[in-house]
Formats: structure tokens, sequence, C-alpha cells
């Protein structure tokens, strides 16, 4: 077993594009819960809204780069208005169930055989990510981080990843410490309450599904551009739940608290990827097979996910104070 | 013009600015006390509001007008439909038909926020303080016109600190007056039951509003904070504001509410000032039962009831159809019917 190459195939994960990806997208989902009490299971189908979005624009229609990214948010957009307009008003389990459904909706409209034109179905649509590299500045070569080695292509997207990600938490930042985000949190704890103090809460609980779901659709194409490449397959509703894994994790009414959590996500992933490959491949683990471990993984991180809402119900990052009334 | 009669109420908001509330002794009503009778000033009118919940008429309100500048206290037995009527009235439930305003204003079909906005602010009867914010921010959230609670400003500080402040200064200002400056930085989660009154009823002053709506502010209050509750609403109509709040205990109402509407199943029963209204026949009956001064915990408080409902035509004891009532009740608990009297008639 090779640790050191596991551990710095660990660290590679935390600044990844994919981990961006969650950490944006799992921000969304700590807008829409943690903030507002927005019970988002859907948010699988924002980033598939954006991803797709993305990828159509620029194979079917030719788009460049940028108008590309406008018809992705603005999809997204029409996709919170289409879950909130109906559910909004009523109580927050109807948004779960109807935002759930709806992501599943879109899974299985992509895959379609009839829209294999524009979809590509069950297969995907690949080869839609040239007009982002062509911006890239880095000159070709090879970039040493020290415990990762990067091609430019890889840390070009890599930084305008994380850039996204450190812009929309310096926005959500600043949104929860200004009087809106006051409403938000109000609305949260009681949003009759709100309402009897003259906020008009729809539009405000609509806001909030929105920016949440803008976040989605952007990590839906972060996670789309290292790959280049977009799959039916990947945007089910587990996708939904690891965002929220990441998000308790870290903590959920927080602004560092998705980042963290889906870094921490996806460290132990790679970590027992790493470990139990190796321990099976040298014949410690006798009793399971490498793609039983795959699974075992997940067991894992579900176990660690108990443990930490039994030790540390508040997340990483979580006010501990905030829980003591709940 | 140059000389009002007492029910123009037009001209009243301007000509009575050098009023002090306090001691105005000028009539409320300006026809007898009955149900539905016109105000001199009405700051709200409801006519022939209805509510059903399926088949029971939870409000049926024909007429009402609550006086401006006064505290009018609404009362009721459980279930008079109180509850039901300030949920109309502030928007948060539509009624069946009905028209009813405020400052002349329609306020039909409009939303609970709107309501709010215009100066009619309401609080809850089963307290809603946002638990996980401090507070102070629960003050701050009761206040208006501030810009940063739109999404296009909330980004700019700038544009909305200076609000921020005097918002600020306003909600300290009001905590120190209900004693809460102490828990200025505590999780509003915190806070004792009548904690969480007092929090509620200062928030809804953040707003500045003309009329403050009360549901049963003093419910679940140990007696020495009602008093300084009571001491707190008395308070606002100093300031200038009208009062309208629901409470089912009449001794409280007694001692701070200028005017009293009394509710039974939906329906205004009474209305007139608090004293008069007690000694109201049909208010006793209707809402405190025809035989409520009698004690039964007393040895012989049954007996004395026995003895009333034998008088009273509309009750079968002391006749043929008389059953298990009567004597069977003092027999039930197992004790001599007499054993009380003996006691009593020892030194």
């Amino acid at each position: 077993m090779d640790f050191l190459n596991i551990l710095s195939g660990a660290l590679g994960e935390i600044i990844s594009p994919t981990t961006a990806a969650y950490a944006l997208a799992a921000l969304g989902l700590a807008l829409h819960f943690g903030y507002t009490g927005l019970l988002n299971f859907g948010q699988a189908g924002f980033m598939a809204m954006g991803a797709y979005g993305f990828a159509i624009a620029t194979l079917t229609f030719n788009a460049p780069f940028w108008a590309a990214v406008l018809v992705a948010l603005a999809c997204s957009v029409a996709f919170a208005f289409l879950l909130g307009i109906p559910t909004l008003r009523l109580r927050a389990d109807y948004l779960s169930i109807v935002t759930i459904a709806a992501a599943e909706v879109i899974r299985y409209i992509v895959t379609t055989n009839q829209l294999t034109d524009i979809t590509g179905s069950a297969g995907g649509l690949n080869g839609f990510a040239g007009g982002f590299y062509a911006l890239n500045p880095f000159p070709e070569g090879t970039y040493n981080l020290g415990f990762i080695t990067l091609s430019a292509r890889d840390l070009w997207v890599r930084v305008v990843a994380w850039s996204v990600v450190a812009v929309c938490c310096f926005i959500v930042w600043l949104l929860v410490r200004s009087p809106w985000g006051r409403v938000l949190k109000g609305i949260r704890e009681d949003e009759n309450a709100v309402r009897s103090l003259g906020k008009n809460v729809y539009s405000y609980k609509m806001q909030a599904l929105i920016i949440g779901g803008v976040f989605g659709s952007l990590a839906g194409i972060l996670f789309t551009l290292p790959r280049s490449s977009v799959q039916p397959a990947n945007y089910g509703t587990e996708l939904t739940f690891f965002l929220w894994t990441c998000l308790l994790l870290g903590g959920a009414a927080t602004v560092l608290g998705p980042v963290v959590g889906a870094m921490l996500f996806w460290v132990v992933l790679s970590l027992t990827q790493g470990l139990l490959y190796g321990a099976i491949g040298a014949g410690y683990i006798t009793f399971i097979s490498i793609p039983q471990a795959g699974q075992l993984r997940y067991i894992m991180v579900g176990v660690a996910l108990m443990l930490l809402m039994i030790f540390r119900p508040q997340g990483l990052l979580g006010n501990k104070k905030e829980l003591v009334y709940s | 013009m140059a000389n009002p009669t007492p029910d123009e109420s037009g001209t009243a908001g301007v000509r009575t600015d050098a009023v002090d509330y306090m001691t105005d002794t000028r009539p409320i009503a300006s026809e007898p006390a009955a149900p539905g009778c016109r105000k001199r000033d009405p700051i709200l009118v409801a006519k022939n509001v209805t509510r059903a919940f399926g088949g029971i008429n939870a409000v049926d309100v024909e007429y009402l007008e609550v006086p401006r500048h006064k505290i009018t206290a609404l009362i009721g037995p459980n279930g008079a439909g109180k509850t039901t009527f300030f949920n109309l009235l502030t928007g948060f439930d539509q009624p069946n038909s009905g028209e009813w305003t405020f400052d002349g204003t329609s306020l039909h079909g409009v939303p609970s926020y709107k309501v709010s906005r215009m100066g009619m602010v309401r609080t809850f009867q089963l307290t809603k303080v946002m638990g996980k914010l401090k507070v102070i921010e629960n003050m701050r959230l009761g206040a208006t016109r501030q810009e940063g609670e739109k999404l296009s400003k909330a980004l700019f500080k700038n544009i909305w600190g200076g609000r921020e402040r005097e918002i600020t200064r306003h909600a300290d200002g009001l905590l120190e007056k209900f004693k809460l400056d102490t828990k200025r930085e505590d999780y509003a989660a915190s806070l004792s039951g009548g904690q969480r009154k007092l929090l509620e009823m200062a928030r809804a002053l953040m707003a500045d509003p003309k009329l403050v709506m009360l549901d049963e502010p003093m419910a679940g209050v140990n007696p020495a904070l009602t008093q300084s509750l009571l001491d707190h609403v008395r308070n606002l109509k100093s300031e200038g504001m009208t009062v309208l709040f629901v409470e089912h205990d009449m001794h409280m109402v007694r001692n701070i509410a200028d005017w009293v509407v009394v509710m039974a199943e939906g329906r205004i029963v009474a209305e007139g000032p608090p004293a008069e209204v007690m000694k109201d026949q049909a208010v006793i009956d209707a809402y405190l039962g025809a035989h409520h001064d009698v004690d039964l915990g007393a040895a012989e408080g049954i007996e004395v009831l026995e003895h009333q409902l034998a008088q009273d035509k509309e009750s079968v004891v002391g006749t043929a159809d008389e059953g298990i009532l009567g004597h069977g009740i003092t027999e039930q608990d197992g004790r001599d019917p007499d054993e009380g009297r003996d006691r009593k008639d020892a030194p």
C-alpha cells in the first residue's frame, strides 16, 4: 500500500472542481434550508438544469461560453418559479415533495429517447467545454502544487471553480448579515410572525429559492466542465442526498460550512477508497471484493454522518447555542 | 366646522391632537350602547363579517366599530370566535362574506403583511418569537422602512446602515421600557413565557402602529407580570395608539378597558363601558353561566346550586325528570350529605 499516494490523492480532492461544485450546490441548500427553512430535496434538478442548459445551448444553438452560462442560469430561475409558485404558499413539506419529484422528472425527460438529438438520452452530451478552455490564460505545461501536479487545463478549471465558490460565499455572507437575511431567518423561525410584521413572506421565499437554485445550476456547470460531458445518471436523487450530507457535515446555517462539508465528504471518500482498495490489493482484506468496497465507502460516510448528528448535531462550523433551543 | 359636533369623525384626528388620551372623557359611542352601536370616532369598522367552518358559524358579526385612541376589550367564553375574528380582520384568514375598513380603507382581500404595513399590527395567542434569533434581532425585524430588506439593496451596507442604527436605537428604547434590555443579546428561545409576551408586544411597537391588536396578552402570565403588562397596554393609549385586545378574564378587563365588546357563539351579544357590560344580565348568563356565583368548592355549594336550580324553570332539577342529578351528586362521592354541615356547625 502506497500511503503517500493515497494521502496526496485525498488532498487533491480538497481542491478538485467536483468538490467545488458540491460546495457551491450545498451553499445553495444552506441558503434554502439553513437560512430560510425551505426543504429543497431537488438540488440535483437545479444542477441538471445548469449542466443541460449550458451543454444544449453550446451544442444545439452554438452559443458562445458566456451566453451558454446565462442560458443555464435562466433555466434554473425558470425551474425555481415552476417549483415555487404552487408550493411556497403551502407548508414546508410540500416543497420537499415537489422538488424531489421535479428533479426526477428532469432526469427522465433528458433520458427520453425521442429527445436524443437534443439531450443525448442516456448517453448524455459531450464536447461542449471548448469555449471554456479557450479562455485559459495559463500557458501549456505542468504545475506542481507540492502534493499534486496539474496540467494547465486542470489548473484553469480549479482556479475558476474555486473563484466562483469564493464569490458566491462572499455574496451569501453579505446577504445573511443584511436586513434581508434577517427576514429570511425570521421566516425560518416562524413565517406567520414575520407576516404579521409586514413582510411579504412569499416573495422572500421565492427570492431565496431562486438564488439557491442559481448556485445549484452554477454548480452543475462546474461539475461538467472538467469531464466535458453530462450524463443523466449523475443527477439522481443520491446527488441531492450527498449535497445534504455535505451541508449537515459543515453546518446548515453557516456560510463556510457547506465548503468545509464538501471537502470533508470527498476527502473521506477518497481516503477510505484508497485504504480499502490498497488493503484488498495487498491481501489484508479477503472477505470483500473491490466493487463491494466501493459501496462500503458510502456506508462509512453514512456512519460518519450519524456519529456527527449524535455528537455534534450543529455540524462542524455550526453554532452550538442555536441548537439548545430546537 | 367652527363648532364641531361630537360625532364628526372626519376632522377628529386633527382636532384631538392636543387631547390627553388618558383623561379624555368625551363619550365613546354616539348612540346608546348596544351591539353594533356607532362610535364618535371609529378607527376600524366591520360589517357582516362571517366565517363558517363546516356547518358551524365561527364568526357572524353584523356590525362593529372600534373607537380610536381607546382600549377596547373583546371578551367571550372559549370558542366564541374571538381569535377567528382577529384572524379575519388582520388578513390571516379569509371570511365567507363581509366588508371591513381600517381608517377608511377597505381591507377585504388585503394580504396580512399589507394590513400590518397600514399600521394595524397584531400579536398571537400562542406567542410567536423567533427563537434562534437574538432578542435585539427580533426587535429589528419589526421595524418598517428598512431598505436593506430589499434584495437589490441588501448587499450594500452603506445604503441600509444608517436606518439600521435608527432602528437599533428605537429597539433599545423599547427593550428598556419593557425591561428586556438585559436580555438584548440572548436568544429569544431562552426567554420565559411572560418575557416572550413582552417581547412580542415590544416587537409589534417597532412599526409605530396606529392600532395594536393583542390576542390574549395576559394568557399564562403570572400575576406580577400581568400588572406590568396592563401598565404597558395603558401606556400604548397614552402614546396615542388604539388597542383592541382579546381576553377571557372579565376582571382583568375591568381595570383597563374603556370599552368592552362581548362575543358568544360568533356573535356580538353586548358592548359598552366595562362597568355596565358586566352588569348586563345577558352577558352574565351567556358568558359566565347563570350560576357563576356559586362556589362548588365549598361544602355547601352543591346544595346552594341545587336550590337555585330547583327555582330555575329551565333546569330539570327538582322535577320528575331529574334522574341522577340532584341528590345523586352528593351521594355519588361517598360522603354523607350532612357531613359538611355538621363540621360547619361545630365551634
